[in-house]
Parts: C-alpha cells; structure tokens; sequence
C-alpha cells in the first residue's frame, strides 16, 4: 500500500469527491462531507479492500488524508 | 460455539405481509435533498411499509398464516406448536403467541411462546421451532417472526427512521424423518446490548412522566425520547463486518459444506453498505445474495423470510433449494443455517389493508 494508490481508492468511494482533488494534506471535512454515513463507507472500504477494522473514536482523531492513511497502515502492520 | 444440526425438520411455506402504506424515503424532508440523496443511496432503502397506530406485528403474521393455511393441506388441530419472535409484541404482558393461538383457532394443546430478538430472530426461531419438534415429535408447527419498528423510531433521527419498514412473517415446518438437517451456527454477545436499543419502558428505565418521553438532541440531526430506538450505526457496522463472515465459514467448516454448494445466501437485510460489504467479503456475486432493501428497508426478524418471498420465490416453489441464511445485530445477537428447501408453498408477498 503507498498513499497515492490509498488516494484514488478513497476518491473512487466518495461521490462528491473529484478524482485528483486529495492530497495527503488535504483537510477532510473542508474537502467533502465528512459526515457519520461517509464514515461508514469509508470503513466498509478500508474492510473490503485491506481487511482492517477502525473504530468511531479513531475515525473522529483523523484530520487529513495523511492521518487516514496511517490510521489504516498502523492497523495493517498489527494484523501481519 | 454453538454448532448443533437439527434432522428431520422440513418447511413446507414460508409467507410474508406488509402493512398498505408506502413511505417514500424521497419524501423524507428533515435532511436536505443531497444528504437524503447519499442516505438513500448509501442504506438502499428507497421506500418501506409503515404500520398505522393500531396496527400489530401480529395482525400481519395473522394474515401471513391464514395463507399459509389456505394453501397447505393442514387441519388447524394438527398445529402443536407456536413461537413468536418479535420485539413488538402486542401488549407488555401477555406473550403475544398466546393471542395469534387463539385468533387462529388452535387447540388448547398448542405449546405457545415469544422470544425476543430482532435481526438474528429468524434463524434463532428456526433452531428454537426446529429443536423442539425434534424431540418432541411434533408434526405441525408455525413460525412467526417480524416488527413494527415503524412507531417506536424518531422522525428527526436520519440515523434510524429512513431505514426502518414493518413486516410480519410465517414459516410452516413439519417434522419429517429423512429430511435435510438444519445446521446452526448462533453466538451472542451481550456486551454491546446498548448498539441498537430503545432505552425506556423496560424495568431498568421504567417510564417516566418527565424524563421518557424528552425529546434530546443527541447529535446533529439526531433527535430522540426514551422510547425511540437508537442505533449506533458504526459499532453496530464494525460488529457485523467483524462477525458475519466468520460465523458463516465457522459453520461451513462444521457443515463440511462450502458456499459453491449453496444455492443463494440470504442475509439479515440490514442495510445495503453493509450487505454488500459482506457480500465482498464472502466474494459472491450479487445474483446469489439477493436484497429486498430497496422496497421494503430493514425489517428485523422478518426480513430473511421476506427476501425469500419477494426476490426468491419462484426458485423456492419450483425447485430445491440449498440455502443459507444469517442474521446479525440487536443484542448483540447473531447466527447462521444452512438449510434445504423443496419445493414448497410462497404465496406473493400479503399486504394488510389500513381498516
């Protein structure tokens, strides 16, 4: 897993985010509607496609893309 | 693990009805047109039935049998046994299987009794009904699962009400040497009982005057009393993703059976994001895994049986069938059954009129 590969997946899941528009410092909820219901697609995503699980707490810590990403590369690393 | 397999046990009809009317999720004004959108989009939900007040659970697994009995070469004192499996029962006290015995005209030998689960509800009632019939030799038993969620939700909670249908529900089981066993896989964990809860006018939170029926806003857009259910969406979701698949390959494993045997999975409809994650996650294609969500929304114990008889029905008439079924969630509560159907009696889809 590399954060631009991480990027184009999370782009492709939500609807009102433009392909090409996430940059690893790009603030969640100033660039889409981060709400609870993206949430959940987010994590049904990060399920599916790295078999990982994030809980509501750990969701709501993450500021930008970057802090997703490594959200997810941490969790990644304890289930190897 | 509870891994047990019930022999003998066949069902003969499976049945379903819905209340008349028709909400539209497009109608749903307390969020604005572009959330509702993805909210519609995102749970698949586009319209549900509602129950008007006065209307039971019951009053629909009435109907849904009377079909059945209509249909099946069954004499109503041949029925020795009955189980209500519902969350919305008739009235605090009495069971609620006690009334659908009378108002069926079942004889006084009737064993009759409620359980209360939601989303696990029906493939728990299979094992219940399907254990009891085993070892008692009973020859004619009815099923019924299903809710009215409709009433007890909140209108200013985008978390729970555009989800919510009511459903009423009746399988009719026979016991029959050689037939196919069930075999089950059902777990439970109580430390997430307060996931999907309506918190108020049980004996822990007996009602109250001042405090139960407060409106509190518990998010944004989130608004709910002491008697609305509350859902947390994303430990419930985690729950589900975490435990369904290995409840199922658990069971395959004991069924010494794998998902290639199996004609059609049907899961507990809970919400589209979640079934189809699931679906992924089982890496099975949409055709095998069919969803009643989109018409009908989430609704509880009855749902397993309502996919059945609204997406499946003439494979369930026409043909044998293996399947397996799986439901996850208020409790925390799950379990799943691999079972055979042949050929049996699935009227269309019953709706009761508003009286």
């Amino acid at each position: 897993m590399n954060i631009n590969d991480f990027i184009t997946k999370v782009e492709a899941e939500f609807e009102d985010v433009t392909p090409g528009t996430l940059t690893p410092t790009t603030i969640l909820k100033e660039a889409f509607t981060w709400d609870s219901v993206n949430a959940l697609i987010f994590l049904a995503h990060v399920n599916v496609e790295y078999d990982v699980e994030i809980s509501a707490n750990e969701l709501i810590e993450a500021e930008t893309v970057q802090d997703l990403y490594n959200l997810v590369e941490s969790k990644m690393i304890i289930t190897a | 693990m509870a891994l047990f397999s019930v022999p003998d046990i066949k069902i003969s009809g499976i049945s379903a009805c819905v209340p008349e009317d028709v909400y539209r999720n497009a109608d749903y004004d307390w969020v604005e047109e572009k959330e509702r959108n993805t909210l519609i989009k995102t749970i698949g939900v586009e319209q549900k039935r509602h129950a008007r007040k006065g209307t039971t659970t019951a009053d629909l697994c009435i109907d849904a049998a009377e079909k059945l009995l209509e249909l099946l070469p069954w004499e109503r004192n041949e029925i020795e046994l009955i189980i209500f499996v519902s969350q919305s029962r008739d009235y605090i006290i009495p069971a609620t299987a006690g009334l659908l015995q009378n108002r069926l005209g079942l004889s006084h030998s009737t064993i009759a009794f409620d359980i209360g689960l939601g989303c696990s509800g029906y493939v728990y009632g299979l094992s219940v009904i399907g254990s009891m019939m085993t070892t008692g030799r009973i020859k004619k038993a009815l099923l019924f699962t299903g809710d009215i969620s409709t009433l007890n939700t909140s209108y200013r909670d985008k978390s729970a009400f555009p989800l919510f249908g009511d459903a009423g529900t009746a399988t009719a089981l026979e016991y029959k040497v050689g037939a196919s066993p069930m075999m089950f896989n059902l777990q439970t964990d109580g430390s997430g009982y307060d996931a999907i809860i309506i918190p108020d006018g049980g004996i822990r939170n007996f009602a109250e005057k001042d405090t139960s029926f407060e409106y509190q806003k518990i998010n944004e857009g989130i608004y709910r009393n002491g008697f609305n259910i509350a859902l947390d969406g994303i430990k419930v979701f985690n729950f589900s993703l975490r435990e369904v698949k290995r409840n199922v390959h658990t069971l395959l494993e004991y069924a010494q059976s794998s998902l290639e045997e199996v004609d059609y999975i049907i899961l507990h409809q809970a919400n589209k994001l979640m079934n189809e994650t699931i679906r992924k996650q089982l890496k099975q294609p949409e055709e095998k895994m069919p969803l009643s969500l989109k018409e009908y929304g989430n609704t509880s114990s009855a749902s397993i049986p309502l996919t059945m008889v609204t997406q499946i029905r003439e494979a369930m008439e026409k043909s044998k069938n293996q399947l397996l079924l799986s439901g996850f969630g208020v409790g925390l509560s799950w379990g799943s059954v691999l079972l055979e159907t042949d050929h049996i009696i699935c009227p269309e889809i019953l709706v009761h009129p508003n009286s």
